[in-house]
């Protein structure tokens, strides 16, 4: 089983990454959870969701403590200390920001294996708008092989419909530009 | 409790509905009058229909046996002897009566 | 055939109402059982589900109009939450008395104050009484099937009862998962059109509703216990023709390694997935653990409980909501006056864990084990501890 957690504000769709993350999974047969920190929706405020995907049953309704993988959709959150909190030493982070990997590394205090993207200027120039949670799906695939690139473009179409080809070409120009650093 | 009519909770209709229509109709209301009835003095009435609209217990229906057409008929069958009526008329023409016991469950009564 | 998809659980809900085909919603909006109503509403202004979705102006009103199109003949659905189950109180106990086949999910939530839209069972706990039959799930698939179930319980004429599906607020309704959706056809194999027992009708009338007065009342309420008591052998029934149907079982309690189980976890709702994972792993670790899940919460299946804890010497009970004043939470009162008449039996720990939504992790579960065994052993007084309180 793998546990990521997103990092996002209210507004940013980090709830809806891991919705798309989760039914891309279950779509390819495996088992998946997606779901908020649970609490009054506030735009802007600093939130985290979660996303496990399993080969087995999950039978777990506990927040994640301890992730795998950590996604920080707002650059601003990265110094924040919950971002490590818990990360694995053997696991990945994934960073919007347009730093550089040691860079991060020093921002958030973290050692282990990192990735990079400036999501933000892709998400300006692909969809228009700079909000990242589609592009880091991208960022995030190429850290760690999740599902499969294809398994996630029936809920992008069932999700934003005219709008899913855009997210796809931002999702996909972040995997292609994405930095990873061991 | 004594068992006065009591029915057993097998032989209840499902939710305890009624099942058969219009059983109030036959409830006899008029039981619980005192010895006094409501009686209208046709000659002071002018048929405003008053008692038959405001009575709780829809006593009073179209007199359609009287020679003349529009007087409300008054039923001791359902009249509990409230007294709105009385209360009410705008012509002062319901006044108490006194009633015999035996005379209580009668008919309609006409005056 | 069935289809496997990636559902909110809330949406299972709404897809499992609508493939049962419902004639009437009447519902108010209250988090966290919003997206239930939202997406059944969307589904019958889409055109996907031919029934009449009544906006109401507050819950009072919900139940009022479900008790009147559930007597006029029409397969009825609502769902609420906490303060608006609270405020559906006074009708809730009218639906049983009448006889009448509404289903209901409630996305359980703690009532205030202080205020809380999270979740816990102190709403459904202050609706224990109210004479519906309950169940709990566990996941989304139970959300799903439980809710197909209820429509067969609640009208099969040996019931006519008013039937509830306890899904956890947030925990349950707001997660992405797996589930089974089976077709239109196998649901309709499974259940049948609504054939009310009895009903409002012009042509025929009858009058509900009616005074109960003290030469009554007592006979009333005996009638309707009876049918509540009668209902488990229907519910049971209907669970195993489920099982034939789409191939998954359910039991009024479901056990999880409790043959040779010294101590026995005891829980009801989403939380005893968890707990089923910190079992699992105490049983690597070489403890014998076990745990019990109440699915059916009333009629208690009491004869059901008693067996399947029959091994046991401790028993770790979770309640999800308090009862103030009382000995214990609400589930750990209900073991205890059971057990009690048996004239023995293990020793019941009871934890009041999870209010308001905080997280009740494995780890919890293994230390509520742990000091159950230690409180056991020493044989403390069997009261309860409010899990996790900051002193």
């Amino acid at each position: 089983m793998i546990e990521v957690r997103f990092h996002g504000r209210g507004g940013q769709g980090a709830v809806t990454s891991c919705e798309l993350m989760a039914q891309a999974a279950i779509a390819e047969g495996r088992y998946a959870q997606a779901f908020p920190s649970f609490g009054p929706e506030r735009r802007g405020a600093p939130l985290q969701a979660y996303l496990r995907i399993s080969d087995d049953p999950i039978r777990l309704r506990e927040k994640i403590y301890h992730p795998n993988v950590v996604v920080v959709l707002d650059p601003a959150l990265l110094a924040s200390g919950a971002v490590k909190d818990g990360l694995k030493e053997d696991g990945v982070l994934v960073a919007n920001s347009s730093k550089t990997v040691a860079e991060v590394r020093g921002q958030c205090g973290y050692s282990g294996r990192t990735a990079v993207v400036d999501a933000a200027v892709i998400a300006q120039q692909e969809l228009g708008v700079p909000i990242t949670n589609t592009t880091m799906l991208g960022a995030l695939l190429k850290a760690v092989e999740l599902v499969e690139l294809d398994s996630l473009k029936a809920p992008l179409d069932a999700r934003f419909g005219r709008l899913a080809e855009k997210n796809l070409a931002a999702l996909q120009r972040a995997y292609a530009e994405t930095e990873i650093e061991e | 409790m004594a068992d006065e009519g009591m029915q057993s909770w097998k032989t209840l209709a499902l939710g305890c509905a009624m099942t058969e229509p219009g059983t109030s109709r036959s409830f006899n209301t008029g039981d619980w009058r005192g010895r006094q009835r409501p009686v209208t003095d046709r000659e002071k009435c002018i048929k405003c229909g008053a008692c038959y609209i405001l009575c709780p217990d829809m006593c009073y229906s179209p007199d359609t046996e009287a020679e003349e057409e529009g007087y409300w008929i008054w039923n001791g069958f359902y009249c509990k002897g409230c007294g709105i009526c009385i209360a009410e008329c705008p012509k002062d023409a319901i006044e108490w009566q006194d009633e015999k016991e035996e005379d209580k469950y009668g008919q309609a009564c006409r005056t | 055939m069935a289809k496997r998809v990636g559902l909110e659980v809330s949406l299972a809900c709404s897809e499992a109402v609508k493939l049962a085909n419902v004639d009437v919603i009447a519902a108010y909006p209250i988090t966290p059982q919003t997206h239930i109503v939202e997406h059944l509403s969307e589904l019958v202004a889409d055109g996907h589900l031919d029934a009449e979705f009544v906006p109401v102006e507050s819950e009072h009103s919900a139940m009022s109009a479900c008790v009147g199109s559930s007597a006029a003949g029409a397969r009825t659905f609502t769902s609420s939450s906490a303060q608006g189950l609270a405020l559906m109180h006074e009708i809730l106990f009218i639906a049983p008395a009448l006889r009448l086949p509404i289903v209901m999910a409630v996305a359980n939530r703690s009532l205030s104050g202080p205020i809380s839209i999270w979740n816990d069972h102190s709403d459904i706990m202050a609706e224990r009484d109210i004479g519906w039959i309950q169940t709990f799930a566990e996941n989304g698939q139970e959300v799903m099937d439980l809710t197909l179930h209820a429509f067969k319980v609640a009208e099969d004429h040996r019931v006519t009862l008013p039937m509830i599906v306890n899904l956890d607020g947030f925990i349950l309704t707001h997660v992405i998962e797996p589930i089974e959706m089976p077709s239109q056809e196998e649901v309709d194999a499974y259940l049948p059109p609504f054939e009310p027992q009895q009903k409002l009708d012009i042509a025929n009338p009858i009058s509900m509703g009616l005074v109960g007065v003290p030469e009554v009342y007592t006979e009333a309420r005996k009638a309707m216990l009876d049918a509540l008591e009668k209902s488990y052998p229907v519910i049971k029934e209907h669970w195993d023709g489920f099982a034939q149907q789409f191939g998954r079982q359910y039991n009024p309690i479901e056990t999880h390694h409790v043959d040779d189980a010294d101590t026995v976890l005891v829980t009801m709702g989403s939380l005893g997935e968890t707990a089923m994972t910190a079992v699992d792993e105490m049983r690597a670790a070489g403890r014998k653990v076990g745990q019990v899940r109440i699915r059916l919460w009333r009629p208690f299946p009491s004869g059901d409980f008693l067996d399947a804890i029959s091994g046991a010497k401790t028993l770790v009970v979770m309640d999800r909501a308090l009862s103030p004043g009382a000995d214990s939470g609400p589930v750990a009162t209900e073991i205890k006056s059971l057990i009690y008449a048996t004239g023995g039996g293990p020793y019941v720990a009871d934890f009041v864990a999870g209010l308001s939504g905080r997280d009740v992790t494995r780890e919890d579960f293994k230390q509520m084990v742990d000091k159950a065994e230690a409180a056991a052993a020493a044989g403390d007084p069997m009261t309860f501890e409010m899990w996790g309180v900051k002193e």
